[in-house]
């Protein structure tokens, strides 16, 4: 068993608590949060051993591993911490506000052989998983452009009470809700090493933008666009679509459906000329428990694989997230 | 409860398959009456059991069932609470205490925040309750025989081994509403262990059962393995994948299984309502004449 705990019992920590309290081979030795009427409740009914201060959480539980799901402005020095009494590490995404701190800690853990990994979930969705072993075999030849369109209803009136709506915190549409398309387009085309262009704009909030508007650029040249909004309340949750364009074909790809059209007839078993079109219940890993998506489970239970030594530590580790956050400073920095 | 129910995803722009279909069904139930319509089409097929999340709009097809009580006076709801999204979304927002505050009626929490945290903060059973109350509000004089906890909260609650407070939820479903408790999931196996542990038997449970194994979590021989073993009331949902299956073979696979009492399913169209409903008519007069083994080595892309 994997002794396990968490740092942060918000939305996201919630949802780890119960992923990693249905999972076979962890064991959730304590619980830390600031916020009295949660850890009471957890500790009530769930039984939970809870602290209000994560440092005695783990002088006293001594967890091998430990989820961190706090507001991002909280990540460096939580995760310095973790590092410096050799735990393995499991936090939100995005991994740091600051660039040069993602790279230390990145440095730390690896010098220290100590499993990290960042949430960014997507990268275990079946379709995006099919898109990135299409576009490795070549299929869609070689890739011309990309937009990554991102849509939602996080902030849909003018009420802005929680951490993300504070820029000091780590909130704001680019940080929370476009990193996760950054971090994909890395994945899926190459890492992104220039931005032409950026609109950051507000809609409801007044501390962060809202919309995320930005010209990008591969380091191997392939050029694409950034289309993201996080108050547009004609979406029920979080979209996510990726368009790849090829000098063979193009994928279309988003959390439910993977469209690609090939040119000319390939040499391949499944796809053939033409749209060929697959749909999220083909290409999806059953997993042994499930809670608001398999991406979630299939994310912490590679982690608690990678503490196990049974998979390599490569998928969303802080060399990966820290490309990321090099993207995100890049699009708010370009003057 | 009855062989068929009628889902309402559809109507409020769910689809586990498709994103872009999902949004082209919210702009074509954007007004009451086209989901009002749905429905008829459906209880012209036979099917007056509606099976529907707490959303807003809700309440608007409540209040066109209850002027017109001649038209639906054998019509039943059974109501899933919470619509999850809404709540999600307001966490999002507002954070976890701005949303209690904003959705736990009355003024618990105004003492919360005028009094301090200790006063009232530990009295959780009561404020479910409570939300309980304000999400079933819609359904008042409406035929509720079966109130549904919806699945992100069930799953939630399993996974952090929440008993106390699903034993809470059951009993005062039993008592305040005079209904039956039902729990939807996407883990079969283990809610089903988790209920009988927590002294809750025969349970109602709604939970994906599909010949393609999709959102059957812990692998379809195991949920067979429950429905042919256990004493379970199971009513099975995206029974055709999310819409990526072929409809005769994924019901025939559905209706050959043992223990489940009620298919649930949602349509957009007349036709696609009727076809449904009569495969399902038609694998059950046919029922015993297949083997599920028979279905076992079938993949449908």
């Amino acid at each position: 068993m994997i002794r396990v705990a968490l740092i942060g019992a918000g939305k996201m920590g919630i949802s780890h608590l119960s992923i990693l309290g249905a999972h076979p081979q962890v064991e959730v030795v304590g619980v830390a949060d600031n916020t009295h009427l949660v850890t009471d409740f957890l500790e009530k009914y769930a039984q939970y051993r809870c602290f209000t201060d994560y440092n005695k959480m783990i002088e006293v539980t001594k967890p091998d591993a430990v989820v961190v799901a706090v507001p991002t402005k909280l990540h460096s020095l939580f995760v310095w911490n973790l590092l410096k009494n050799d735990i393995h590490v499991f936090v939100e995404k995005p991994f740091c506000l600051d660039v040069e701190e993602g790279l230390g800690l990145m440095e730390m853990a690896r010098s220290k052989n100590l499993v990290n990994q960042v949430g960014y979930h997507n990268k275990f969705i079946g379709t995006f998983k099919e898109a990135k072993s299409i576009i490795e075999t070549g299929l869609i030849g070689k890739i011309q452009h990309f937009t990554a369109d991102m849509s939602g209803p996080v902030f849909i009136r003018n009420k802005q009470q929680s951490w993300r709506s504070k820029e000091d915190e780590g909130g704001g549409c680019l940080l929370d809700y476009a990193a996760h398309s950054i971090d994909l387009l890395n994945y899926l085309v190459a890492p992104i090493d220039k931005v032409h262009g950026t609109i950051l704009k507000q809609y409801f909030n007044t501390q962060v933008e809202d919309g995320v508007y930005a010209l990008l650029e591969t380091k191997n040249q392939i050029s694409g666009v950034l289309n993201v909004n996080w108050s547009d309340e004609t979406y029920r949750k979080m979209a996510t679509t990726i368009t790849i364009f090829g000098t063979k074909g193009k994928i279309i790809v988003d959390t439910t459906e993977l469209k690609l059209y090939l040119k000319d007839t390939p040499h391949h078993l499944i796809y053939g000329k033409g749209w060929n079109i697959k749909h999220i219940n083909e290409l999806s890993d059953s997993v042994n428990y499930y809670l608001r998506g398999e991406e979630y489970s299939a994310q912490l239970d590679y982690f608690i694989k990678a503490v196990n030594g049974e998979v390599p530590n490569n998928i969303n580790n802080f060399e990966s997230a820290n490309q990321t956050d090099n993207v995100i400073q890049l699009i708010r920095n370009f003057k | 409860m009855e062989r068929i129910l009628f889902g309402d995803n559809q109507f409020f722009g769910v689809n586990h398959s498709s994103d872009e279909k999902s949004r082209a069904q919210a702009i074509q139930f954007k007004e009451d009456a086209a989901i009002l319509k749905t429905l008829d089409y459906a209880r012209d097929e036979g099917v007056n059991t509606f099976m529907c999340t707490t959303h807003d709009r809700i309440a608007g097809i409540c209040d066109a069932i209850r002027a017109n009580p001649i038209k639906y006076h054998n019509f039943k709801i059974y109501p899933c609470l919470p619509y999850a999204h809404k709540y999600a979304n307001a966490v999002g927002e507002l954070g976890l205490l701005g949303t209690l505050k904003q959705y736990v009626p009355g003024n618990f929490f105004g003492t919360l925040f005028r009094g301090g945290v200790a006063i009232v903060s530990k009295d959780y059973i009561s404020m479910m309750k409570l939300l309980i109350d304000a999400e079933m509000k819609m359904f008042k004089g409406i035929n509720t025989p079966v109130i549904f906890l919806q699945n992100v909260v069930t799953d939630l609650l399993l996974g952090l081994g929440m008993k106390d407070v699903v034993k809470a939820f059951h009993q005062y479903i039993i008592t305040e509403y005079n209904a039956e408790p039902g729990y939807i999931t996407m883990n079969l196996p283990k809610l089903y262990e988790f209920l009988i542990s927590a002294g809750i038997e025969n349970p109602i449970i709604c939970t994906s059962i599909n010949i393609d194994g999709f959102r059957m979590s812990g692998g379809k021989e195991v949920y067979e393995k429950i429905l042919n073993d256990k004493d379970v009331r199971v009513i099975a949902m995206q029974v055709l994948s999310g819409g990526a299956s072929k409809p005769k073979e994924a019901i025939s696979y559905v209706c050959n299984l043992p223990n489940i009492q009620s298919i649930l399913f949602g349509a957009s169209s007349k036709a696609n309502i009727r076809e449904t409903v009569s495969l399902i008519r038609e694998f059950d007069d046919l029922e015993g004449q297949y083997s599920v083994e028979q279905f076992n080595h079938i993949k449908i892309y």
